[in-house]
């Protein structure tokens, strides 16, 4: 009984969650509370990718009305694994979140502040699962204006104007995408993504459904940060609380970066998207563009946090690389390091929490001799470091060589050339920490000691799933490649 | 071609253009919302525009064999307004807590403070 619906109890029970936490009041309730809905949320994400993997595609009807009038969730291999994803990063993130918020967000916030991350967690999770493209915009909409309210809570100012700055251009790209429905909507007359896809192939050569890919492509791009319109997200990212950067990145770009292969690869179809609107040489050179400049950026970056947010702009270069391709064994990379990045940037973004609580800074200045002083938290940054590089056994190295494969199967080794350059430029900017905590001298009176267990253990499971899903490639590779294989062969 | 045809789809393209001027040019942070707000407004405009059927009245079942219009461009609409009226809310919520911070909603004066820091 429960298990037949459980698409719907994925977005229920955070959704009636976080108004309780305003209720609770007490910080320490509301954690509570939160960290069980977001560990229910996350079993209900791996029962749901078992029952999708077992029996195929699941299709919920909210509410028992049949699609295309009714709502549908419609779970198949690529959003089940984006799911599971996003919800083992709330989880994971939550249980490092008391210590940390209580020292950044303050007291008599904090109860507003898990209200906020839940709703948060529900929009993504909600983006991610629906079936309905009206219904993406509307949980894209939550999660972003609570993600605001996120990032605002940062102690700095500018956390405010870099706020500001992401929600203008959030509703700019939100609302991009819903005039790229509505446009859709007009063409087709129907919102369920399914049946849209069907009626979308013999109209392609109409204008109207030309100028909703491109409000949608654009929209979502705005969204997901690609270069060049990523310039909301270093200052969100330098600027918010840890916990909400090491959310943030390991899942919001994620979850924007599904909506576009949805859009690209189930709604409009391969065909169209990659020959009619011939969209692999824009991204790909966007793509690139993206990894070269964000990592160069990065390098002169002394705020580690901003750093790492530059860095994240290259690393959304990778994965809408492997998305260009379009090829089976491209989007299985681009898909594999939208996993393996948010492994990489939660655990290091985590660990950077812990840098904070200890000594009230993230700049590189203030890391000298952390090496020494928080032995633990520092290996766990330079273990991150070694997989955003790409060393082997770690995952960064995995979906580096999936996306070399994609390349050179392609036709295009060069782009081979451009993968490496950017992963030297990483080896500088992760040197310049290294450098910094072991071999500079600790400044005098510095403060030392480790983080909280309940904050490094949370931070090593991610960095230790660095090592694990870079050794052990049997789930995450395929996972990924019967995702690809399905966006692929249902376009064609 | 009729002129003015679909005479509404003119306006949401001005309003659509308009809007998003107004948040690009202009550097005091509620006329940013304002634009904001014209934006999402040509929206709104643009999918009630197509719900309209020629010669269509409002979708109450009456006698006869009327033609109705589209109610459900209506309805995601409603939602799209409260998402609106909520990022407007929490845009200027913010305004006010950076107005206190720098004592400034002008743009290029907050700027101008971050780059000294």
């Amino acid at each position: 009984m429960i298990a037949a619906h459980l698409p719907a109890l994925q977005i229920v029970v955070p959704l009636v969650s976080a108004p309780l936490c305003v209720l609770l009041v007490k910080a320490r309730l509301a954690y509570a509370l939160a960290l069980v809905v977001c560990w229910v949320a996350f079993a209900i994400s791996v029962l749901l990718l078992g029952q999708v993997l077992d029996s195929g595609v699941i299709s919920y009807r909210l509410g028992g009305w049949a699609p295309p009038w009714g709502i549908e969730y419609r779970i198949d291999p690529v959003n089940a694994y984006v799911l599971l994803i996003v919800a083992a990063i709330g989880a994971l993130v939550i249980t490092y979140a008391k210590p940390s918020v209580a020292r950044e967000v303050g007291s008599g916030r904090e109860a507003l502040f898990y209200t906020s991350y839940l709703l948060c967690l529900t929009g993504l999770l909600g983006v991610t699962i629906t079936g309905d493209a009206f219904n993406i915009f509307v949980f894209l909409e939550i999660s972003s204006l609570s993600s605001y309210v996120l990032i605002s809570l940062g102690q700095d100012r500018r956390a405010l104007t870099a706020s500001f700055r992401y929600l203008i251009f959030g509703t700019i790209g939100a609302t991009f995408f819903l005039i790229g429905v509505g446009l859709l909507y007009q063409a087709t007359g129907t919102l369920n993504i399914a049946d849209m896809a069907n009626r979308v192939a013999p109209i392609e050569g109409s204008r109207t459904v030309q100028a909703a890919f491109a409000f949608m492509a654009v929209g979502l791009a705005v969204k997901a940060a690609l270069f060049p319109l990523h310039a909301w997200l270093p200052n969100a990212y330098a600027y918010a609380p840890s916990v909400v950067t090491a959310f943030l990145a390991a899942t919001a770009t994620k979850v924007s970066i599904y909506v576009l292969i949805r859009t690209y690869f189930t709604i409009f179809g391969h065909d169209f998207s990659f020959e009619v609107m011939t969209l692999g040489p824009v991204l790909m050179v966007l793509a690139i563009a993206a990894m070269l400049i964000g990592s160069t950026i990065s390098i002169f970056q002394d705020d580690v946090k901003r750093l790492l947010a530059y860095s994240s702009v290259a690393q959304i270069g990778y994965m809408v690389l492997g998305l260009s391709f379009d090829t089976v064994l491209g989007v299985t990379g681009g898909m594999l390091h939208l996993f393996n990045h948010a492994l990489m940037k939660g655990g290091l973004f985590l660990a950077l929490g812990c840098v904070f609580y200890r000594t009230g800074s993230v700049n590189i200045e203030a890391m000298k001799g952390l090496g020494h002083r928080m032995p633990w938290t520092m290996a766990a940054i330079v273990a991150g470091g070694l997989s955003l590089i790409g060393v082997p056994l770690t995952v960064g190295f995995i979906s580096k060589w999936y996306l070399l494969l994609a390349a050179i199967d392609s036709g295009m080794w060069w782009i081979s050339i451009f993968i490496l350059m950017a992963s030297l430029l990483a080896i500088i900017y992760v040197w310049r920490l290294v450098e910094a905590a072991y071999l500079s001298p600790s400044p005098e009176n510095a403060p030392a000691g480790e983080a909280p267990l309940i904050m490094l253990i949370p931070t090593w499971v991610l960095v230790l799933a660095n090592f694990y899903f870079g050794v052990d490639t049997r789930v995450s590779v395929g996972v990924a490649t019967r995702a690809a294989e399905f966006l692929l062969g249902a376009g064609s | 071609m009729e002129w003015p045809g679909l005479y509404n789809y003119w306006i949401v393209i001005f309003l659509m253009m308009a809007g998003l001027y107004v948040v690009m040019a202009r550097a005091n942070l509620i006329k940013k919302m304002v634009g904001l707000s014209v934006f999402q407004a040509s929206v709104f405009i643009f999918y009630l525009t197509m719900g309209k059927v020629a010669g269509g009245t409002a979708p109450i079942v009456i006698p006869g064999n009327p033609v109705y219009s589209n109610p459900l461009p209506h309805v995601l609409i409603l939602t799209a307004i409260v998402v609106g009226v909520a990022t407007l809310a929490m845009g200027l919520a913010l305004i006010v807590r950076i107005n206190e911070a720098y004592g400034t909603i002008e743009e290029d004066e907050i700027d101008a403070q971050e780059h000294d820091s």
